[in-house]
C-alpha cells in the first residue's frame, strides 16, 4: 500500500486536486442554478411543489445510469461528468433554497416592500441573506453527495479519483488493484471531510450574527 | 381634557391649510375601491376620506373590515382597483410604488426589523436607498435612536434578536422616520408588546408626535388606544364602510349609530373620562377640621354650609378622616386617628381613576390631593358628570372642522358628510356608474 502511494503520489495528488476542483466548481454552478430556480418558483405554491418533486425524484436516478445515458450523445470527457455532478448537486440546494425562501415571515417581506424596497432588492438584500444559512446547509449536503457522484463520473473518463477506483475494480486480483481502489475511496472521503470543514468556515464567515442559531 | 388634547384642539382651527411646525402632509383617498380577485364583495367600497396634515388618525373596526387594506392603499402596498390617492396635493396613484413608499414611513407589528442587519443598518436602509452618504446616515441613525430613547452607543450595533419587544418596536419607528417622511403609516404597531410597554410606547409616540407633527395613520383593534392616541378616529364597518369619523370626544359623546355604540362597548362615558384630568375640572370646597377640635363646633360649621361631611386634616394639611354629620354628632372631640380607607386621588389623576375611587367610597365623592398630598378639595360624581356633559358640548361645537370621510352612496347623518356634499356627490355618481 505504502509503495503504491509512494509510486503514485504525484498522480494521486493531481487526481485529488482535479476531483476537488470538479466538485467545487460544480457546486458553485449548482448553487447559482438552484438559487435562480428557487427565486423563480418560491412565490408560487404550484411551482414550488413541482420543484420539490423534481428534487426528490431526481435524487432517485442512479448516477451511474445517468452518466451512461449522457455518454451516448455527448461522448466521453469532462462535459458529461460536469453535467452529472452539477445536476445532482443542484437538487438538495434547490430544495433547501425553496424551503429557506418560502420560510421567511411574510411580515418581514411586507416591511421591506413597505419601506420602498423593490421586489428584486427585497430578494437580494432581505430574502436571500435570510435564507442563506439554510441554502448553505443544502450546499453541504450536496458537497458530501457529489463527492461520490464525481467518483462515478470518472466512468466517462472525467477527471478525479474515480479513475483509481474503476481501474482497480476492472483488474481486481491483479497487482495493486486493491490499493488502487482503496486510494480512490479513502481519497474521496478525505476530500469530503476537508470540503465540509471549508463550508462550515464559509458559513461562519457569511452568516450575520443576527441570524446565527 | 388632557393637556395634549387641548393643544391639538387648539391647532385644529388652522386646518386644513398646513401651518408652520407641522411637517406632515395631508392625504386624500378619493373614491377608493379595492376588489380582491375571487371575492364578490369589495374589501374597500368607494371610500372617500381626508386625513389632515400633522394629525394622528386612528383606524378602528372589527377584523376583516378593510381598515388594514385601506392603510396599505395609502402607500400602495395594495393597489386600489378604483379611485385616486392624493398625498400633499399630488396624485400618487400612478407614480412608481417603490419611490412613493420610500417617502412614507411604515411600521408594522414588532417593527418588522430585518434580523440579519444591525439596528444601525436597519434604520439606515431607506436613507441608503435614497443615496445619502455614509456620514450623514450614521449621524441620522444616532439622532433617531436618541429620539426613540435608545442610547446609540449601546444599541447601534446590536441585532434585532438582542433587543426586547419594546426596543424592537422603537427601532421600527426610528426606521420609519429615517428619511424624515411627512407621513407615517402604522399597522397595529403596539400589538405584540405587553400592556405596560404598550402604554409607554404610546406615551412616547405622543411625545415624538408633539415634536415632529407628522401625519400619522394608525390601524388598531384597541379602541382605548385609539382614544388615547387619536386626534381623529375613523370607525369602519365591513367593506371599509366609514361609520363615524370624528374626534374621540365626539365619538364617545355622540356615537353616530348603533354600530359605533356597540363598537365602543359599555362604558363610553368611562372611556371619555380618560381624556380628562382631575385638575381640569372644578373641585368643591369642604369644611375642614383639625384633630383636637370640638366636634360640635365642626358640626355647626358643616350644618351652616349645608354640607354633609367634614374633612379632618393633620398638621401638614393632609386629609386623614372624612366624617359625616352623624359621626360628628356622636363624637365629643375629633380624634387624630387616620382612616386607611379614605378615598383620595391625586390632582393629576384621570377622571376615570377618580370615579373608580369614588365608587369605593360611601360618600360618592373623593378627596383630591395636590403636591405633598395636601388637601385640595372634593370631587364628586356630579362634577364628573358635568365634565362629561361639557366635553360633549365642546365636541359639538368643533364638528365643523371635521375632515371629510364617507363612502359613496352612503349619506349618513354625518356632520362631515354635510361639510362638502357637492364634491363628494360627484364621486358617488362616478363610482356607482362603474358598478
Amino acid at each position: 500500500m505504502w509503495d503504491f502511494l509512494g509510486d503514485q503520489y504525484e498522480q494521486i495528488l493531481f487526481s485529488s486536486w482535479q476531483h476537488f476542483s470538479l466538485v467545487v466548481q460544480c457546486l458553485v454552478l449548482a448553487t447559482v442554478i438552484a438559487v435562480l430556480l428557487a427565486a423563480l418558483v418560491y412565490r408560487n405554491s404550484a411551482l414550488t411543489s413541482i420543484a420539490n418533486s423534481v428534487s426528490a425524484i431526481g435524487l432517485t436516478i442512479p448516477s451511474f445510469a445517468f452518466i451512461g445515458l449522457l455518454i451516448a450523445p455527448l461522448g466521453f470527457g469532462v462535459l458529461p461528468a460536469v453535467i452529472v455532478v452539477a445536476f445532482f448537486a443542484t437538487l438538495p440546494i434547490l430544495r433547501n433554497a425553496v424551503v429557506g425562501l418560502s420560510g421567511i415571515s411574510p411580515s418581514i417581506v411586507e416591511s421591506a416592500r413597505g419601506i420602498g424596497m423593490s421586489r428584486f432588492r427585497t430578494l437580494l438584500q432581505v430574502e436571500l441573506p435570510m435564507a442563506w444559512p439554510i441554502i448553505l446547509t443544502g450546499v453541504r449536503v450536496s458537497a458530501q453527495m457529489v463527492m461520490g457522484v464525481a467518483a462515478v463520473a470518472a466512468y466517462s473518463l472525467g477527471p478525479g479519483l474515480g479513475g483509481f477506483i474503476f481501474s482497480g475494480l476492472s483488474r481486481l486480483g491483479g497487482a495493486n488493484s486493491l490499493e488502487s481502489v482503496l486510494t480512490g475511496v479513502i481519497g474521496v472521503v478525505v476530500l469530503a471531510v476537508i470540503l465540509d470543514l471549508l463550508l462550515v468556515g464559509l458559513g461562519r464567515l457569511t452568516t450575520p450574527r443576527g441570524i446565527r442559531v | 381634557m388632557s393637556e395634549l388634547n387641548a393643544t391639538n384642539r387648539a391647532d385644529s382651527t388652522d386646518e386644513p391649510i398646513t401651518p408652520t411646525g407641522i411637517t406632515g402632509a395631508s392625504i386624500l383617498l378619493d373614491g377608493v375601491t379595492k376588489r380582491f380577485p375571487g371575492q364578490t364583495r369589495p374589501a374597500v367600497d368607494g371610500l372617500t376620506m381626508e386625513i389632515p396634515a400633522g394629525k394622528i388618525v386612528m383606524f378602528v373596526g372589527p377584523s376583516g373590515c378593510g381598515k388594514t387594506t385601506t392603510l396599505k392603499m395609502i402607500n400602495r402596498l395594495i393597489e386600489p382597483t378604483e379611485g385616486r390617492i392624493v398625498v400633499d396635493g399630488d396624485d400618487v396613484t400612478d407614480m412608481n410604488g417603490d419611490t412613493l413608499r420610500r417617502g412614507i414611513g411604515y411600521v408594522i407589528q414588532a417593527g418588522g426589523l430585518f434580523p440579519h442587519m444591525t439596528v444601525a443598518t436597519n434604520i439606515g436602509i431607506v436613507p441608503k436607498m435614497l443615496g445619502w452618504d455614509k456620514a450623514r446616515i450614521a449621524a441620522r441613525v444616532d439622532e433617531l435612536l436618541e429620539l426613540v430613547s435608545l442610547d446609540p452607543a449601546l444599541y447601534r450595533d446590536r441585532y434585532p434578536k438582542e433587543l426586547s419587544g419594546g426596543q424592537q418596536q422603537r427601532v421600527g419607528v426610528a426606521r420609519a422616520l429615517a428619511a424624515d417622511p411627512p407621513v407615517l403609516l402604522m399597522d397595529e404597531p403596539f400589538g405584540a408588546v405587553d400592556p405596560i410597554t404598550r402604554l409607554r410606547l404610546q406615551d412616547e409616540l405622543l411625545n415624538i408626535q408633539e415634536e415632529l407633527q407628522k401625519t400619522i395613520v394608525c390601524v388598531t383593534h384597541d379602541f382605548d388606544e385609539a382614544v388615547k392616541l387619536g386626534d381623529w378616529i375613523a370607525i369602519f364597518n365591513e367593506g371599509a364602510q366609514l361609520e363615524q369619523y370624528d374626534t374621540p370626544e365626539r365619538i364617545l359623546g355622540h356615537p353616530a349609530n348603533e354600530f359605533v355604540e356597540n363598537f365602543i362597548g359599555s362604558g363610553a362615558g368611562l372611556k371619555q373620562l380618560t381624556l380628562t384630568r382631575v385638575a381640569d375640572v372644578g373641585l368643591s370646597d369642604a369644611i375642614v377640621g383639625v384633630a383636637g377640635e370640638r366636634a360640635a363646633d365642626v358640626l355647626a360649621r358643616v350644618t351652616e354650609a349645608g354640607h354633609g361631611h367634614a374633612v379632618v386634616v393633620d398638621a401638614r394639611h393632609r386629609p386623614v378622616q372624612w366624617l359625616s354629620r352623624r359621626q360628628l354628632g356622636r363624637l365629643d372631640v375629633i380624634s387624630d386617628g387616620a382612616d386607611p380607607k379614605l378615598p383620595v386621588v391625586g390632582i393629576h389623576a384621570t377622571l376615570n381613576d377618580a370615579l373608580d375611587t369614588m365608587l369605593v367610597s360611601s360618600a360618592g365623592a373623593a378627596l383630591v390631593t395636590g403636591r405633598r398630598d395636601t388637601f385640595k378639595g372634593v370631587i364628586d360624581v356630579k362634577t364628573v358628570m358635568d365634565a362629561i356633559t361639557r366635553s360633549q358640548g365642546a365636541a359639538v361645537l368643533e364638528s365643523d372642522q371635521a375632515p371629510v370621510g364617507l363612502n359613496t352612496g352612503v349619506f349618513q347623518a354625518q356632520a362631515s358628510a354635510e361639510a362638502d356634499p357637492s364634491d363628494t356627490a360627484g364621486h358617488g355618481a362616478d363610482a356607482q356608474a362603474v358598478r
